[in-house]
């Protein structure tokens, strides 16, 4: 009897409970929106990535952007994993990846997963139109919770925009960052925030917790994807990548006036004509009233970015162009990154040893790391490596200075067969013989491995290539044409190979205007010397000649390619000391003396 | 009839139109955040110590300028600065201090006919258990300069009685408070303004605090109906006059008169501590008890027995007299006013 009763009761309480939720039906908008939210969110997922590394101690997340695999996560969560690392995918399915590119200043990385070709993808969208008040939504691996390899989502407001936070020492600074409630936790590092549209904004990776333990606590921050556009041609170049510095420091006087205060007579900005007690008014189209917005803007670019400074001196503007020297010497650089990589790992669940340690970021800060010369680091002597899986071993070199070299060297070659055979430059010869006009007047050069000489109505010059290129920078006002030339035709002459050290270094803007260039690099007897590449149909479209650290280059920039026996090649050649013009050289004849042994072989 | 009806369906018509345009005039959460931002300030001042932030957050409660906050170390310094949404920087003026609520009102010294956009704490939007709210403070001190405050969602979970303490200590303030399931309370966001979505005042966000029950960090605020009156007052200057009178007044209190005996006044600040109560006196019948520390005399904050005598000295002896004293951790009221004493009795005293 009791029994029935309680039947009775619950039929009736479910009976009731069904009324009360008819009561409570939604309104369609509200059923329509929810039902859109859960398409966009599933649609997102797919491209989420939990990344684990190789023994399965440690990982974080990540984001999957192109169909052959290329993903992007935090570096400190690749930093523990060594070059391989295994992601799983909301399918369950785990696939090999290997570490591509490294940005350790940004706490960006970019890896491959492999074994497939049609991997979904997350669509890039565009971070500086995100505002506050925006809906957002994170997914990725929280406290490594994804063991079938589904991931989390958490959805939230974005509470701040263009947010700085500092740097631990010079690595991890998120300049420019998202800030969002959206719960990121650790293992959520490396992973993708989304807009309400479900649109890529930005790859999460710190938040501020203090003194309330190691879990989100509303303040999470994911790195702009606006940002991460700058440096992806760097990072898939197989690099480690460094930020832009500027060459002189501000301060913020009064409301809405930022003074240089130090600035380095070697660099750009000082060449450019900035001096002590200007004011800075624009820096790459940005408005800037404080100090803080300056770092906050430059923080997004990477070294080698050229864009644009406008400042006041007695009350006259004046907008210059500025190629960005980078925060660290790359050996420094380098140093850091093994630094970083020796660090024991810690998963990230494991809560903090002091859970009130003013700890703003998800990577373990300088205290943590293991006392060198204190006593031999046993963790490091008894881990052994695991084997790196075939697949990911045919995709990894490791050469040092190089996230990994495989990468950069498919680019290179890439680059350079494609403008080599595009245009038949097989024989390109030992020696020029070139005439032309310049300023409607006569103008020649001729110019082989030993020497050069070049014939300007103005005056002769003679540039000898057997020892010091340095001496030879003629001619005068010109920055180094002849050497540059000369650098050229040595590349043309002995192939990448044979150049000396060279390397990819990704897209830069090529001037201020913005157009992005391919950037191949060679270094020769200390000169460093650029080959730019348009990336819509390979051809060379400059080049840049830098004598030392401290130099304006000598540019040149070729157009109007044309044929010139059999070989199609540039017949107009602008050539610029800095931003200086020196001469605009329009070309009649071009001949190419194959004499001495043909290049063959060697120009592969 | 007809007119009665008329007189109850025409406000009612009117209602439903003004709730319809509030509605739409609120439709847009990105504009509702960035008006509301520029109510909220980012106060800089002492601190800096590990786990004490030198920073926190204010609201503009008056379009000259007054900034409401709480009471905290962050305070304590001469060299305070109010920065407003727009990056302007002010020195304030401490206008006066509310030690139950833990609150202090700071007034931004603004040009001759200027006016900021403030929050009315006149205005009490109706406010629901599960109410989708914003909290807008400088947390973390996230935004530095002329950047916006950060903005926090989430939903109105309980009003409920504080019951809460600050390390081993319970606080004082156990009116209702609104609990939120945003993180609202963070490092630096006490005193800043929870929100509806229409941007409208709710409440102040309030000091870290923890649940005295289950020790988790609170997430809450002050209603606006339980400071407002404070905030008038202070605003008012009532019991707040800092400037010492121009003119003592005939006959001035003294501890004598009262019964009350401090500490010997050794150091240059020696707490004013309580040592000893006359038996029989004023002191004693209002409640004052040996080893009191007294903090707040006529609404002044007292910081040393030098400082407690003087205040004494411009109140007149038929003046009540308002004290606020801390005894065993917590924040005690009482009003001191002279009574005769019986002669006979008046030979003992309390002793600890």
């Amino acid at each position: 009897m009791k029994f029935f009763h309680s039947i009775t009761l619950c039929l009736t309480f479910l009976a009731l409970s069904t009324v009360a939720r008819s009561e409570v039906t939604p309104a369609p908008q509200v059923l329509a929106t929810e039902a859109e939210r859960v398409k966009v969110v599933k649609r997102a997922s797919t491209a989420a990535v939990a990344i684990f590394e190789g023994s399965g101690q440690g990982g974080g997340s990540g984001v999957i952007i192109s169909p052959d695999g290329f993903a992007l996560t935090n570096f400190h969560v690749v930093a523990p994993c060594g070059a391989a690392m295994k992601c799983g995918l909301n399918d369950g399915q785990l696939y090999d990846a290997v570490v591509v590119g490294i940005d350790p200043v940004g706490d960006v990385a970019l890896i491959q997963l492999l074994g497939r070709d049609d991997f979904p993808t997350a669509e890039l969208g565009d971070s500086d139109k995100v505002r506050v008040g925006d809906w957002a939504f994170a997914i990725g691996n929280p406290f490594l919770l994804a063991d079938d390899f589904t991931p989390s989502v958490s959805y939230g407001l974005i509470s701040g925009v263009h947010r700085y936070q500092y740097p631990a020492g010079t690595l991890l600074e998120y300049a420019d960052c998202l800030q969002t409630d959206a719960a990121i936790n650790p293992g959520n590092s490396g992973g993708p925030l989304f807009d309400a549209d479900g649109k890529l904004i930005g790859v999460n990776g710190r938040g501020s917790f203090e003194k309330r333990g190691r879990v989100n606590v509303g303040v999470g921050y994911a790195i702009s994807i606006n940002q991460i556009k700058r440096f992806l041609s760097h990072l898939k170049a197989g690099r480690i990548v460094d930020h832009a510095s500027l060459g002189f420091t501000v301060s913020t006087g009064e409301i809405g006036r930022v003074v240089v205060d130090d600035i380095l007579e070697t660099s750009d900005a000082y060449r450019r004509g900035l001096r002590y007690g200007d004011e800075i008014v624009e820096f790459a189209g940005r408005e800037i009233t404080t100090a803080n917005a300056l770092k906050t803007a430059l923080g997004t670019f990477p070294r080698d970015w050229v864009t644009t400074l406008t400042f006041r001196r007695d009350g006259q503007n004046q907008q210059v162009s500025l190629r960005l020297p980078g925060v660290h010497d790359p050996a420094q650089l380098i140093d850091m990154i093994q630094e970083q990589k020796e660090k024991p790992l810690d998963p990230p669940d494991k809560p903090k040893t002091k859970p009130d340690d003013p700890l703003d970021e998800p990577q373990e800060d300088e205290e943590k790391k293991p006392g060198p010369g204190i006593l031999p680091d046993l963790q490091k002597l008894l881990k052994r490596e695991p084997a790196m899986p075939a697949e990911v071993k045919s995709r990894y070199e490791e050469v040092r200075g190089y996230a990994n070299y495989w990468y950069n060297r498919a680019r290179q070659q890439e680059l350079w067969d494609h403008f080599r055979d595009a245009n038949s430059l097989e024989q390109m010869g030992a020696t020029w013989q070139i005439a032309g006009k310049v300023d409607a007047e006569e103008f020649s050069l001729k110019i082989g491995p030993d020497r050069a000489e070049m014939r300007l109505p103005t005056v002769k010059s003679v540039a000898l290539f057997a020892g010091e290129l340095d001496t030879q920078l003629s001619p005068p006002g010109s920055g180094g044409l002849l050497v540059a030339l000369h650098l050229w035709q040595r590349m043309l002459d002995k192939g990448l190979q044979k150049f000396g050290e060279v390397f990819y270094l990704g897209q830069l803007p090529l001037g201020a205007s913005g157009e992005m260039v391919d950037c191949l690099v060679g270094f020769h007897t200390g000169m460093e010397f650029r080959l730019l590449f348009s990336p819509e149909n390979g051809d060379l479209v400059g080049l840049e000649m830098f004598p030392g650290d401290d130099f304006d280059p000598c540019v040149v920039h070729f157009s109007e390619y044309a044929d010139v026996a059999g070989r199609r090649l540039p017949m107009r050649w602008q050539v610029q000391h800095g931003v200086k013009p020196f001469a605009d050289l329009h070309l009649t004849s071009w001949q190419i003396d194959t004499g001495t042994p043909p290049a063959t072989k060697a120009a592969n | 009839m007809n007119r009665t009806l008329c007189q109850i369906v025409c406000p009612l018509a009117l209602l439903v139109v003004l709730v319809d345009f509030t509605r739409a005039a609120a439709a847009d959460l990105h504009e509702v955040v960035r008006q509301t931002q520029q109510k909220v300030v980012k106060i800089y001042g002492a601190g800096g110590l590990k786990q004490m932030e030198a920073y926190q957050s204010g609201i503009l409660v008056s379009p000259e300028g007054h900034v409401l906050t709480v009471l905290s170390y962050v305070l304590d310094t001469d060299d305070l600065a109010v920065v407003l949404d727009d990056g302007r920087k002010f020195q304030p003026e401490r206008i006066g201090t509310d030690p139950l609520r833990e609150l202090a009102l700071l007034k931004l010294p603004l040009e001759e006919g200027e006016t900021l956009p403030y929050f009315d704490l006149r205005q009490r939007p109706e406010v629901e258990i599960g109410d989708r709210v914003l909290a807008l403070s400088n947390l973390y001190g996230i935004a530095a300069g002329d950047e916006p405050v950060s903005v926090l969602q989430g939903a109105l979970t309980a009003i409920a009685p504080l019951d809460a303490r600050r390390g081993s200590f319970t606080t004082n303030y156990h009116d209702d408070v609104y609990v939120v399931d945003a993180y609202a309370n963070n490092p630096g966001a006490a005193g800043g303004a929870l929100v509806n979505w229409q941007g409208e005042l709710l409440g102040l966000l309030g000091k870290e605090l923890k649940s005295r029950i289950t020790g988790t960090w609170l997430n809450y605020a002050l209603p606006t109906a339980n400071f407002a009156e404070s905030v008038d007052n202070m605003i008012a200057g009532r019991a707040n006059n800092i400037e010492p009178p121009s003119q003592l007044p005939e006959e001035s209190l003294s501890t004598e008169l009262l019964g009350i005996r401090l500490i010997p006044d050794v150091l240059r600040l020696t707490p004013p501590y309580i040592d000893a109560v006359r038996r029989g006196s004023s002191a004693e019948s209002a409640g004052l008890r040996p080893d009191d520390l007294i903090v707040f005399a006529g609404g002044k904050q007292i910081a040393s027995c030098r400082a407690l005598v003087e205040e004494l000295s411009y109140h007149d002896q038929r003046d009540e007299i308002p004290l606020l004293v801390l005894r065993d951790g917590g924040i005690v009221e009482m009003v001191l006013k002279l009574a005769p004493e019986a002669p006979a009795e008046a030979t003992g005293e309390t002793e600890p």
